[in-house]
């Protein structure tokens, strides 16, 4: 008996096993079904939207996301790059300080940057104001920031962190090395920067930026509070504003394309990471700065998180004063409650779904169950917009068949009995986030080998046993860290919540999203301040995890 | 000849702590150079004060007559003219053989890149996979290419961080022959750091033997071996156990192996200065013979078993251990006394220790 089958050997048994075997393709069925959904709206098109659609706001779509990705990439790149070589390599006043705290912006979601970039910035906001009356004149010129280089700034802020965290690893790991490797060659050590460090760090680079990418073009809050209209403004529009749930279709199945050369890009970067050296090869002492070098180099750690993250909070908290004074927003306990109360159940299920996906992919570590976690874990890269009406549909389409057949059997009206649940928001988010939750799970579940689990059984200890007594203790930590993983991530996700929950439930981030779509920033204030502080727990498990 | 390389009294600290304590050797042209010692006791460091990595906090090194590092000056590594080695090779995994050996040849024309990697495939037998990626390549192969890529601009100098270290056992010997002769071939001046003996007296003319930061000894193997130049080196250099004894008048010396006879050696006095004096003495495994007629006998306490040979590790009547090199057929039991005699013709002496 190969070592890889459990210890059933009963008929039960047997079916216990295929249910595993087919357990992963079931998980999978999460992304190919809504993509399944969303592309073959164009069986049944809209004509008259759709054509509309075309000849007047696809054009606009595509070179506003095209300028938006050219704007995040050079702005992420230059941020992160820059950022992770100094951190990494060099030792400036405060370096120790910036090599974490560069890395708190991740806790701010996009659109509360947005917003308070718009509240700080825009022409009624103080910056603009105090100008003119230190001039007591209009300005004759102010960079506009309701643009798209606007938008891009904002999300370059949010979204740099990506960049920041993947090639710091790179650079860490083999930074110095490489740069002693091109000065034993003739190089000087800018040469060398550029020759050498750059191009070897080149996998994770495109990686970190494809990361950046992927959440530009899933994001929806900071594209429409600027009312900048991509893909997913265009795609809610179309549903909730011309009710044509099929062309937001269309629309969907467009940004999945665009999406899935990114997708394919940066997994092709990935696999070229193996074969790159990541030994961390033993760090010789950094290089120190001294002077003007010394004092440049803080000063653009500084600017930058003081722009991504001090000022925004800063910011946030005098709103949240401002707006306490003129009343307490009496409906905030409520919506708190239902962020939790959403992102409690997800992670519930995020994580049971993680948890079962990578056992079963550890009962049978073969092509198939490969290929089925890596489609289920590619929901990650599909913006939650296009989820929404991908798992809507089916949804919906279950719902009435659903009612129509328990009317036939029993007589009874039941009305429709998925929709108005949380049921689709769940199963949304679940796609959305599995891989969030599945790789901590995954790594922590290679730690418990096969030989324990032969230990285990030698001692008469098999499965329900087991499971309490090995995998439990063993993965608990981990499934702690998943499961928060995914809890800051619905707390903090926008277009699924929005556009799936039930009529009037909103959530923390709906409220900002209403609220600041008539610019009330001071009322948005507070519920964005608790999004920033549940958001601060990731980056703390992650700092720990990256010192370790 | 003058020098190729001089290191004057150089020492090198991290924070307080030093690491390198007023070094010193020199190289000439041609010769290849071992740094040997445990782990932890500044080789590397030496290397990369050389390179030219590390800044030095006294002393001086010189290369080719010209002062590199000083306190307070290090010339750039770039400007040296040294090649490195580096002990994971550092292969550029984004580059073929040929590019990643043609990498540093950036200030030559085409034609000329082209000549000299060509050349430098042939002498490293790489020609075969000069279209291979570093991860197509066997551990010995990636070896030779990063070689290959620190020899490719003419460098005065090589330095090769425990090159073989990332290699099977079993790969070492004949690569660390093959790397001599290849260095020897093109007159290449190298300083190689390793904690492998084996691999220091196959590949070096020179051998330093380092020590918490200091130069014990900086000599040939041969010296090493038969004229430490103090206990350390005689204790870290091959077998051997010390055991007391006297020197008499007449230059033998009195043990309780009996009465030894044949050059004496004592590092820093000549044998007349010694003669009467309370020493220790060096004995290697291969100083005692078995011989069942002897009246020396002494317990088995434990052997291991080399092949040809066991090595026997012996107990006198006084407690004292002794090794022992015996063909093995003789296959003694554990406790078992056996007789042996001491043969010497050669005898390393310390002053006695006071303990």
């Amino acid at each position: 008996m190969p070592a890889a089958q459990p210890h059933y050997s009963l008929a039960a048994g047997n079916r216990i096993r295929r249910a595993w075997r087919i357990f992963p393709f079931l998980v999978a069925s999460l992304v190919l079904v809504p993509v399944c959904v969303v592309f073959s709206s164009f069986l049944s098109p809209d004509e008259a939207i759709w054509q509309h659609l075309i000849t007047t706001t696809l054009p606009n779509l595509l070179t506003n996301t095209l300028w938006l990705s050219l704007g995040v990439i050079l702005g992420t790149s230059f941020l992160g790059i820059s950022l992770a070589w100094f951190t990494s390599v060099y030792a400036f006043p405060g370096y120790r300080f910036f090599s974490w705290a560069l890395f708190l912006p991740l806790a701010i979601p996009a659109y509360v940057i947005a917003f308070v970039a718009l509240g700080i910035f825009d022409y009624t906001g103080p910056v603009q104001t105090s100008l003119r009356g230190w001039l007591g004149s209009d300005l004759l010129w102010f960079p506009d920031i309701r643009s798209g280089s606007g938008v891009a700034i904002v999300m370059t802020l949010a979204f740099y962190p990506y960049v920041y965290l993947l090639s710091r690893d790179a650079f860490l790991t083999q930074g110095k090395r490489l740069l002693e490797v091109a000065q034993s060659l003739g190089f000087n050590r800018r040469q060398g920067f550029f020759k050498v460090v750059l191009p070897m760090a080149r996998p994770w680079i495109v990686a970190g930026i494809m990361l950046a990418l992927m959440e530009t073009l899933a994001d929806f809050g900071a594209v429409s509070i600027f009312n900048y209209d991509t893909f997913t403004t265009a795609i809610y529009k179309t549903w909730f504003g011309m009710f044509s749930l099929s062309t937001a279709s269309q629309l969907a199945s467009l940004l999945i394309l665009i999406v899935l050369v990114i997708i394919l890009t940066e997994q092709r970067f990935r696999l070229r990471m193996r074969f790159y050296e990541n030994k961390k090869s033993a760090q010789a002492d950094r290089i120190r700065l001294t002077g003007w070098q010394a004092i440049t180099v803080t000063a653009f750690a500084g600017t930058v998180l003081f722009f991504a993250f001090i000022l925004p909070v800063i910011q946030l908290s005098i709103w949240a004063w401002n707006s306490s004074a003129t009343g307490f927003d009496e409906r905030y306990p409520e919506f708190a409650w239902h962020s939790v109360l959403l992102s409690v159940l997800a992670a519930l299920m995020t994580c049971l779904a993680a948890a079962m996906l990578a056992y079963a992919a550890r009962l049978y570590p073969d092509g198939y169950s490969r290929f089925a976690v890596r489609l289920a874990t590619v929901g990650y890269a599909l913006p939650g917009a296009v989820l929404a009406v991908g798992i809507f549909i089916p949804m919906a389409w279950l719902d009435n068949r659903l009612s129509d057949w328990i009317e036939v059997i029993s007589g009874v009206e039941t009305g429709l009995l998925i929709q108005g649940t949380l049921a689709v928001m769940l199963v949304a988010y679940m796609t959305r986030f599995l891989a969030v939750s599945y790789f901590p799970l995954e790594s922590a579940l290679q730690r418990v080998t096969r030989s324990i689990d032969e230990a285990a059984t030698g001692f008469g200890i098999t499965g329900w046993a087991m499971l309490k007594t090995i995998y439990f203790p063993m993965l608990k930590s981990s499934l702690f860290t998943a499961a928060t993983l995914v809890f800051v991530d619905v707390m903090k996700e926008m277009p699924i919540t929005l556009m799936t929950r039930p009529f009037d439930w909103d959530t923390l981030a709906v409220r900002i999203f209403s609220l600041t779509s008539e610019g009330q920033w001071e009322q948005a204030a507070l519920p964005a301040l608790t999004l920033i502080l549940t958001g601060l727990i990731p980056i703390i498990l992650l700092v720990r995890h990256s010192e370790t | 000849m003058s020098a190729l390389l001089k290191l004057d009294r150089i020492s090198h600290a991290y924070g307080r702590q030093v690491i390198v304590d007023e070094l010193s050797f020199e190289l000439e042209k041609g010769e290849i150079g071992c740094l040997l010692g445990p782990s932890g006791c500044g080789k590397t460091t030496v290397l990369r004060c050389i390179a030219g990595f590390e800044p030095i906090i006294s002393g001086e090194i010189r290369l080719n007559e010209t002062p590199v590092s000083r306190p307070g000056f290090v010339l750039p590594p770039e400007q040296r003219r040294i090649g490195m080695v580096f002990q994971e090779y550092a292969l550029f995994p984004h580059l073929n053989v040929t590019a990643n050996i043609g990498f540093g040849l950036h200030r030559s024309t085409k034609t000329e890149r082209a000549l000299r990697v060509a050349e430098l495939l042939q002498v490293t037998s790489l020609t075969e996979v000069a279209d291979r990626y570093p991860h197509e390549l066997s551990g010995g192969q990636q070896q030779r290419v990063a070689l290959a890529r620190a020899l490719a601009p003419y460098p005065d100098l090589i330095l090769l961080d425990e090159p073989f270290s990332n290699l099977d056992v079993s790969l070492r010997e004949h690569l660390s022959q093959e790397v001599r002769e290849l260095l020897k071939k093109l007159n290449i001046t190298a300083i190689l750091v390793t904690h492998d003996q084996a691999e220091a007296f196959a590949v070096a003319d020179k051998i330093g033997v380092m020590h918490a930061g200091k130069m014990m000894q900086w000599s040939g193997a041969h010296e090493l071996y038969h004229r430490p130049a103090n206990r350390f080196i005689a204790d870290f250099i091959g077998q051997g156990t010390l055991i007391p004894g006297r020197i008499t008048q007449s230059g033998t010396v009195e043990t309780e192996l009996g009465t030894l006879t044949g050059d004496i050696y004592h590092p820093g006095q000549s044998p007349d200065e010694i003669a009467g004096k309370q020493v220790d003495l060096l004995i290697r495994p291969d100083d005692i013979i078995h011989d069942d007629d002897s009246p020396l006998r002494a317990a088995v306490v434990h052997k291991a078993f080399r092949g040809a040979q066991f090595l026997y590790t012996l107990r006198l009547d006084s407690g004292q251990i002794v090794l022992s090199l015996i063909p093995s057929h003789h296959d003694h039991a554990m406790g078992e006394k056996i007789g042996i005699r001491s043969e010497t013709d050669h005898i390393v002496v310390f002053d006695r220790l006071r303990s």
